[in-house]
């Protein structure tokens, strides 16, 4: 096995704050495997950025190892962390363009720091901005341009010294939706093109569906889940994670079942089932499946299908009513063919009648 | 006025001139470093030092807290030392840039110091030096802001120039005092005034043009 591109060990961060101390970051592992990109995805103040920022050390990690292809950042004294620094890239939410320059100088600011001589210089912004594909932009000021070509010109910016590997720290963040899409296609198109290895962060689960091929979940500054997207995305261990794919590709339930449900085990009424469907699964005729075995009554209150990765995804909420200990079997009988199953309480009898 | 007048006139603008431009320009060279140094070695910045920063800052505010008048009486010395004599015009120029230095580096470090804090941190995450985010981030980004500033400078000169001239450093406040004051030729006093009002006019047009041209947003 190659080593992982991005390794990160044990990271904290402790800010010393006049209110006490603030954990933004404790003990985060992480590996990103080569040409990868890796969504990191957390609410607001779970240390995204935290994170992001200790792996080119804009921010010093108060403990912990940030291996970037096998050198450890931590470690590098002022001059060498510079060099490391421009073998990787890093896009920001809000652009962070240099007004002073246009478009093609923005490009080509990371080659004149890093002191390549001129020729380089336009061939590689050159390059970068075509890939971008605002080459007839090149001699614009930022400020001419559409919040979406700006993060292009960003994008390009953190190409154009051909990094190992690029952060996006919320680079959609500050865009449309029909925008966010066209920059998250780039960024897939860049990683497929030149195999780079990408660190994707934002709160928005749609776009670690869109993008991204593995997802660590941060959660106070600890990470708390991480597996290939579509794992996380129909098993969801954590509930932070089972609320950001609820937000997402959640049902959306009448709401006169959510505000009448009540704990599981408290009443002897119908249940409310929401079944994940996974590939070959979601092709099965289960609800019939289930109502004939078990001799259940199945009354389906909302579905969907969605698509993540190209992998169609289906989910289900049913309401079931029959006696216990045939429930229980159904249940089982679920959970042994490996489709995820999620008991959401008891609907009380009123419901029934209207249903 | 007549024609012997009018030369007087002339001749006072150009020792205005000159006093304005070199001790502007020479306040411009100083004053420059200083306001960079001033906000690097600020809370925060790429070059945080508080003892380098509180230092220098008591300096500037020292000077910039004495009235001119003072100023200028109080190096006499200094003057004397450096251009030989503490009368005329080039001898005005040494308080006019002492004067001028702080107050414009002052200026310099607020323009530098509404430069994106977040530019500064993508070119920080390029791998760039203190030195070249000085060059190639502040300064540049700064450029309208900094022309303001030197504008804002010349104009005060201008006045501080007149004061300078009334004891002994010519100029066109020397020739009203002169004239316009001790003579009582109140045509020349205000010939003068026009004169003035006129050459900061055209420091303050032409500088906010300059800021004009080189605004990007
Ligand atoms: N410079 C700082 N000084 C003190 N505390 C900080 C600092 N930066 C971040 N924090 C704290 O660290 C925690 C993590 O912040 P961080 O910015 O990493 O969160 P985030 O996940 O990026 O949130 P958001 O989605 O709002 O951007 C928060 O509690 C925040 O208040
Ligand atoms: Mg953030």
């Amino acid at each position: 096995m190659t080593p992982a591109m991005l390794d990160i060990v044990k990271l904290s961060k402790i800010y010393e704050t006049p209110s006490g101390r603030v954990h933004a970051l404790d003990g985060v592992d992480l590996s990103v495997a080569r040409g990868e990109i890796h969504g990191i995805i957390g609410r607001s103040g779970a240390g995204k950025s935290t994170l992001i920022r200790c792996i080119n050390l804009l921010e010093r990690p108060t403990a912990g190892k940030v291996r970037v292809d096998g050198q450890d950042l931590t470690v590098l004294p002022a001059r060498e962390l510079n060099v490391a620094r421009r073998a990787i890239g890093m896009v920001f939410q809000h652009f962070n363009l240099l007004s002073s320059r246009t478009v093609f100088d923005n490009v080509a600011l990371p080659l004149e720091i890093a002191g390549a001589p001129s020729g380089l210089i336009r061939r590689q912004a050159r390059e970068a901005l075509e890939r971008v594909g605002l080459s007839d932009k090149a001699d614009r000021y930022p400020a001419q341009l559409s919040g979406g070509q700006k993060q292009r010109v960003g994008i390009a910016r953190a190409l154009a010294g051909r990094p190992k590997v690029l952060l996006c720290d919320e680079a959609t963040s500050a865009l449309d939706p029909e925008t966010t899409v066209q920059i998250l296609d780039l960024i897939r198109q860049i990683n497929r093109d030149l195999k780079l290895t990408v660190l994707l962060i934002t709160h928005e689960m749609s776009v670690i569906r869109d993008v991204a091929d593995r997802v660590t979940v941060l959660d106070g500054g600890r990470a708390i889940e991480t597996g290939p997207v579509f794992d996380v995305f129909t098993r969801p261990q954590s509930e932070t994670a089972r609320r950001f794919v609820r937000d997402t590709v959640g049902l959306a339930l009448p709401p006169h079942l959510t505000e009448s449900l009540v704990p599981v085990g408290t009443s002897d009424r119908p249940l409310l089932l929401r079944i994940t469907f996974v590939g070959p699964a979601a092709s099965e005729p289960i609800v019939s499946a289930l109502s004939r075995r078990f001799d259940l009554d199945l009354n389906i209150v909302a579905g969907r299908i969605d698509e993540i990765q190209g992998r169609p995804f289906g989910t289900l909420a049913v309401l079931v009513d029959g006696a216990a200990p045939k429930l229980e079997a159904a249940l089982n009988y679920l959970r042994a063919r490996n489709m995820p199953v999620e008991v959401l309480g008891h609907v009380p009898s009123h419901d029934r009648a209207a249903s | 006025m007549s024609q012997a007048m009018i030369e007087l006139l002339l001749e006072a603008l150009l020792e205005t001139l000159l006093m304005v431009g070199v001790s502007g320009a020479l306040a411009t060279a100083f004053g420059l470093p200083l306001g960079v140094i001033l906000l690097v070695t600020s809370k925060g910045h790429i070059a945080e030092n508080r003892p380098v920063n509180a230092v220098l800052g008591a300096i500037v505010n020292a000077t910039r807290s004495t009235p001119f008048i003072i100023l200028m009486v109080a190096i006499i010395p200094l003057t004397r030392l450096l251009v030989g004599t503490s009368i005329g015009t080039p001898a005005a120029i040494v308080p006019l840039t002492i004067a001028a230095t702080p107050f414009v580096a002052r200026l310099f470090e607020a323009a530098m110091r509404e430069v994106d804090p977040g530019v500064i941190q993508a070119v920080q995450a390029m791998g760039a030096t203190r030195l070249q985010i000085i060059t190639k981030v502040l300064l540049p980004e700064a450029r309208p802001g900094l022309i303001a500033a030197v504008t804002v400078m010349l104009v005060s000169l201008t006045g501080y120039s007149a004061m300078a001239g009334a004891v002994g450093g010519g100029g066109l406040g020397d020739l009203g005092i002169r004239y316009g004051y001790q003579r009582f030729q109140p045509d020349v006093m205000l010939a003068v005034v026009v004169v003035l009002i006129a050459l900061v006019q055209i420091t303050q047009s032409v500088g906010d043009r300059l800021v004009r041209h080189f605004t990007r947003k």
